[in-house]
């Protein structure tokens, strides 16, 4: 599922990366704790968290993930913005709960890593 | 080749940053990507934790064609148990930790997951040192 899929789907909007709408993505996982992401590979996948510091960003870097969706009307800093900027990243932003978010996702054919 | 970096206690806006950088190295010396991965998850947790555990530190990387060797060592209140800060679950981090996602008690089971090896050097009151190597080739 293309990034640009996922952000109709939720009616979402990306706030950095834009031109990165095209990339791919096959895997998603959600979570608020980065030690649980840091212990799951999803390469190129999509990380769902209420989690908005530059430490979601930083974990999606580390971890090779493609994009970072930032659900429950939570809002990207400027300081997580600039960090995905330097790694290429993006960042999407949702008003709806990571529940609702991944039965959207998980029912249009987004795969979960485990 | 050696890359050192220093880490501020209790900086979370720029905790990863050395991470991301050796990363970045790593990557253009075209270092296998399953050891990459390896590297900087251990690295990311361990720079994570002297952010939210000490006042300061340094991290020094080593990289030779054979092996990576990184050394964390940080002024700060030491671990009295190591035995009970290798369990899975146990943290003492604080709400300012866990709000920035981490915090859970999984950094150190976590960074020895991901290590050929691991040594841990601490005196309470003092400082820790953590040594951790990663074979390549």
């Amino acid at each position: 599922m293309k990034i640009s899929e996922i952000v109709k789907l939720l009616d979402a909007k990306v706030v950095c990366g834009e031109e990165f709408a095209d990339r791919e993505i096959e895997r998603a996982f959600a979570s608020d704790l980065m030690s649980d992401v840091l212990t799951t590979p999803f390469d190129n996948g999509i990380l769902i968290t209420g989690l908005a510091n530059p430490q979601s960003v930083r974990t999606a870097d580390m971890m090779d993930v493609s994009a970072i969706l930032l659900a429950r009307r939570k809002k990207a800093t400027e300081e997580m913005i600039s960090l995905a900027k330097e790694n290429d990243a993006v960042i999407i932003e949702c008003p709806l709960s990571v529940f609702h978010i991944s039965g959207i996702l998980y029912s249009h054919g987004l795969q979960p890593v485990y | 080749m050696k890359f050192e970096y220093h880490v501020e206690g209790g900086d979370f806006l720029n905790a990863g940053n050395a991470s991301g950088n050796i990363k970045k190295v790593l990557k253009k010396l075209n270092v296998d990507t399953g050891v990459l991965k390896r590297v900087v998850v251990a690295l990311y947790e361990a720079e994570v934790n002297i952010v939210a555990h000490a006042y300061r530190g340094t991290i020094t990387a080593d990289i030779s064609p054979k092996k990576i060797e990184i050394v964390l060592d940080d002024e700060g209140p030491g671990i009295p148990d190591i035995g009970l800060a290798m369990q899975q679950g146990y943290s003492t981090a604080s709400t300012k930790v866990r709000e920035m996602g981490f915090g859970a008690g999984m950094g150190l089971p976590n960074i020895k997951a991901n290590v050929d090896d691991m040594k841990i050097e601490t005196e309470v009151g003092k400082g820790t040192k953590l040594t951790l190597s990663f074979n390549l080739g």
